[in-house]
């Protein structure tokens, strides 16, 4: 297997796919040497279920001719490949021609040498295997312990990933990136109904770091109560149905804030590259600037440089800085999520957010930590100040059309607020609203003490689909009037 | 692009290394060691358009080793790309050390036995061999059939070859090709869809799903929107295909069922007599390799047989937890998911599918539904949308198209008995969620389909 670290060799490789795919006619061209090492443990019930360990290495080479991106890859890294792989793209991207369009540029961005190693204490890989296994085995063990849990499930996943991009206008990175993730989740099961509680939030959690990140969540201190919730869940009143105020938990907000404003902000969908896979997306260039996306209280950045955060690296795989951008700003449509390419054609700056899921995919943007800054409440102030509304937690399904106008989501418990306090837990919440009317009515947002960098590892977009690793930081919030208790 | 042979034999031979390697290992003293090994290379080409240009052009060519190791039943997986004979001899080591390490893993149902599979190899030559310039001028022939539209959508070609060897001696190796054309057409105001799959490119028809395309996108650019409502419903393969998907994952799944997370009671009905489904690798259009990812055959499996729930799809974990035989249903990697079955079909019925909207007094002809989430896997109840083509049916004629609509409903309970109103003849292989080439499905004639809303709001 290939060491990490055996740097010059493996830009060695990006170099001569670049140069090959010049050769064979691109007006530019970048590569990228990936080797990435993957470990995932789960257990289930008390038991170890499986250990599995990935490696995947290879170079991908991206060229450009005219109106189309040509992308090649190859999961041989020999010289031999490398060059072939730059050629192939180039003359994939020439094929492109028989349906053209109008040409691409690129914007600027500086020309860079350097390396950027993720912040960590302890790389996950040096963890002794007994040691991760004993985790994910006595929480699940404990859960299951718990009467009327039939299902307790724990895992942990682990990403250590070494890139050496390569540009034609004269590139030269290398990214050492560690991410590190836990979750665990029980599931109670009724005649007719499952009822699942999972912590720290749903398909767990990850940031960029070492295992560091899976002791601070301590997956054993919380078995207890997540199985037990699972349980009463059963026996709870369904929620309430109507129009309510809804109080959102932070991992529950951030995953709105995922589907209806990062996918919503990306470029790529905006003019239509995405079309007939993810979709568009409502909002037109023309309104930048002007659109109201929601209340005032609501400010959004796109900031891939915040400490720990899953979208968090040094430079995107267009070789562009990792950077903070304002997305909305006290509730205006200000910014997107782009390219180089996009970003030129759109004539904006080039934001940095083009990444791609391993050596064989082609980069596309994708979020970096799309996120809602902090308000100045709390949590319990905004409950007691809540008449009647509902609180709910942890995401349990997301649906959202293909503008990411209209959505749904259904989430794993609720409690009913009655005159400021929580009058019972009720099961099956769910909430459906508009985007931008759904937004304008946020009116409290708890602060930075109840702010969290939720990272969300499980993003699809693009053909060949392509998993993306996005950050989402969140605090509570309440919006006001919302359709709650939507069911079949 | 290539399919000599010698490349698949070049796979036997890495993948009986591994064997070999496994065997010599030393574990330890009178451990006993076994091994499932899979080595695969996949060849993929796609060509993506959108706005009526070939924006994104990219192909794959992805080596690739599987192993899993059970030492005295203790277990760990590892998959590498990197197949050097170092590499390889690493991934052996690494992995029986890992497992070494491990408890004894319950539900290891050992190194997978010899048993013999059909030679059906779904491997098309020309199919394998396409290269960018015969993608192009397929996606051209889309884009054409309307001009004055704008046009986005991908076309790929997928060849991969397989072998797989195990410790306990089975040996089985194949290969097989994939050619989907999937895109639409749009106005400023809607969009329309066409879907096509098969083993052989020369199979798809890109001129004719671009017209089926720009028809749909232009048939709904004017239209109303809908209160929401239940409404009897005429859902085209697409729309189909999504509750199929759903149905395998979450019911016919046989380690959701041994969690009791499934809604299926085998020998129950919950189904209307006129629904039957099956796992049919044996299928001639079938698509992928006539064995799963543990090596085992793939059988022909039928799960709900005129409305009532016979079989679940099984890997060897799950069965052995069950006592029962797999059916063919192991997913690389899928110890933790479970079983599922690649070949899923819904036979096509007698209807003529364009008369399903004829007996339709008033309801809705749904193309295709998006992003469609299940709510609780046991009583299967899911929300989604409608999306590229909704038309409103009155007096068993199409009258207009309708704006796109939420829905929240149980998909059991759309199927259940007196549900099923009329199964069309036009049974192919559908879009859906989970990939191309593995839901082949006709149209459906529902008696009700609750929409809670439109996407409008």
């Amino acid at each position: 297997m290939h060491d990490r670290g055996a740097g010059d060799e493996m830009f060695d490789y990006a170099r001569t796919a670049v140069e090959a795919a010049l050769a064979a006619g691109a007006s530019y061209a970048d590569a990228r040497v990936v080797i990435r090492r993957n470990e995932r443990l789960s257990a289930q019930n008390g038991e170890l279920e499986a250990v599995d360990n990935g490696l995947e290495a290879g170079v991908g080479v991206r060229s450009l001719v005219g109106s189309s991106w040509g992308f090649a890859a190859s999961s041989d890294l020999t010289d031999t490949a490398a060059r072939r792989a730059g050629a192939e793209a180039t003359a994939t991207a020439k094929a492109s021609a028989l349906v053209p369009g109008t040409g691409l540029a690129l914007a600027d961005v500086p020309v860079v040498e350097d390396r950027y190693v993720t912040p960590h204490e302890e790389d996950p890989f040096d963890v002794a295997l007994d040691e991760k296994v004993g985790v994910i085995v006595t929480a699940t063990r404990t859960m299951h312990a718990v009467e009327g849990v039939a299902v307790a499930s724990a895992h942990l996943a682990f990403w250590v990933t070494d890139k050496w991009f390569v540009s034609s206008q004269g590139h030269r990175i290398h990214q050492h990136l560690v991410e590190s993730g836990c979750g665990m989740d029980a599931t109670a099961i009724g005649e007719r109904e499952t009822q699942r509680r999972s912590y720290p939030q749903s398909f767990g959690h990850v940031e960029t770091g070492g295992y560091e990140v899976v002791r601070r969540f301590d997956l054993p201190g919380h078995a207890q109560e997540v199985a037990e919730e699972a349980v009463q869940l059963l026996s709870a009143a369904d929620c309430p149905a109507g129009e309510l105020d809804l109080i959102l938990e932070s991992s529950q907000l951030a995953l709105q804030i995922h589907e209806s404003v990062g996918h919503a902000i990306e470029l790529d969908r905006i003019l239509g590259w995405e079309a007939a896979m993810a979709g568009t997306s409502f909002l037109d260039l023309d309104q930048l600037g002007t659109l109201r996306y929601g209340s005032e209280l609501m400010n959004i950045t796109a900031d891939a440089t915040i400490p720990g955060a899953l979208a968090t690296f040094g430079y995107d795989d267009e070789g562009t800085p990792a950077q903070r951008v304002p997305i909305v700003e006290e509730g205006i449509w200000v910014g997107v999520l782009s390219g180089r390419d996009s970003a030129h054609l759109a004539g904006l700056p080039p934001g940095g957010m083009v990444r791609a899921d391993g050596f064989n995919r082609m980069p596309m943007v994708r979020m970096t930590n799309v996120g809602l800054l902090p308000g100045d409440s709390s949590l319990e102030q905004i409950v007691g100040d809540t008449k009647h509304g509902v609180l709910m937690a942890t995401n349990r399904s997301w649906s959202i059309d293909d503008k990411r106008l209209n959505f749904q989501f259904g989430c794993e418990i609720g409690w009913e607020i009655v005159d400021g306090k929580r009058h019972r837990m009720v099961k099956n919440p769910t909430y459906t609203g508009i985007t931008p009317r759904f937004w304008a009515s946020l009116d409290r947002l708890a602060g930075a003490d109840e702010w969290v960098p939720w990272g969300l590892p499980n993003c699809g977009k693009g053909q060949p689909m392509q998993i993306g690793h996005t950050g989402h930081p969140a605090s509570p919030g309440r919006f006001r009037n919302v359709r709650v208790g939507v069911r079949g | 692009m290539t399919s000599d042979p010698k490349g698949l034999r070049t796979l036997e031979a890495r993948a009986d290394r591994v064997v070999d390697l496994v065997a010599g290992a030393d574990a330890g003293a009178d451990a006993t060691i076994e091994a499932n090994v899979t080595a695969s290379r996949i060849r993929h080409g796609l060509t993506r358009f959108a706005n009526s240009f070939i924006h994104q052009h990219v192909g794959e060519d992805t080596t690739r080793v599987a192993l899993t190791v059970a030492v005295d039943g203790r277990t760990a997986s590892a998959t590498t790309t990197a197949v050097g004979d170092d590499d390889l001899a690493e991934l052996v080591t690494t992995t029986i050390a890992s497992a070494a390490r491990q408890p004894v893993d319950p539900y290891w149902p050992g190194a997978t036995p010899p048993a013999s599979v059909t030679d059906r190899h779904h491997l098309d030559e020309a199919t394998a061999a396409a290269d960018p310039d015969v993608r192009a001028t397929m996606v051209r022939e889309f884009v054409a059939a309307d001009p004055d539209l704008r046009a986005a959508g991908y076309l790929d070609t997928e060849a991969g070859w397989v072998a797989f060897a195990s410790t306990a001696g089975q040996r089985v190796s194949g290969a097989s090709t994939r050619a989907t054309l999937d895109g639409i057409h749009q106005t400023d105001r809607s969009a329309g869809s066409a879907h096509q799959t098969s083993a052989r490119l020369a199979d798809l028809d890109a001129a004719a799903a671009g017209a089926l395309a720009a028809d749909r996108a232009r048939r709904s650019a004017s239209f109303t929107d809908l209160d929401p409502g239940v409404y009897e419903v005429v859902l085209g393969p697409e729309a189909v295909s999504t509750i199929i998907g759903f149905l395998a994952v979450y019911g016919f799944n046989a380690k959701a069922h041994l969690e009791g997370a499934s809604f299926v009671q085998l020998g129950e009905a919950p189904f209307d007599p006129a629904l039957t489904l099956l796992d049919d690798p044996e299928h001639p259009a079938a698509i992928g390799l006539p064995f799963d990812a543990e090596g085992t055959p793939r059988q022909r499996a039928t799960f709900v047989d005129a409305g009532r729930t016979v079989a679940l799809a099984h890997d060897r974990r799950t069965a052995r937890r069950a006592g029962a035989t797999s059916t063919g249903g192991a997913l690389p990697g899928g110890a933790g998911f479970g079983a599922f079955p690649v070949n899923l079909r819904l036979p096509g019925g007698q209807t003529p599918a364009d008369d399903l909207v004829r007996e339709v007094e008033r309801g809705l002809l749904v193309t295709e539904f998006n992003y469609v989430r299940v709510l609780d896997p046991k009583s299967q109840v899911a929300t989604g949308l409608t999306r590229n083509g909704t038309f409103l049916i009155e007096d068993g004629e199409v009258v207009g198209a309708v704006g796109n609509l939420r829905f929240t409903q149980g998909f059991v309970a759309a199927l259940a008995p007196g549900a099923i109103l009329g199964v069309g003849d036009d049974e192919r292989y559908a879009s859906m969620e989970f990939g191309a080439g593995i839901v082949s499905c006709p149209s459906l004639r529902l008696a009700g389909w609750n929409f809670t809303g439109g996407a409008r709001g």
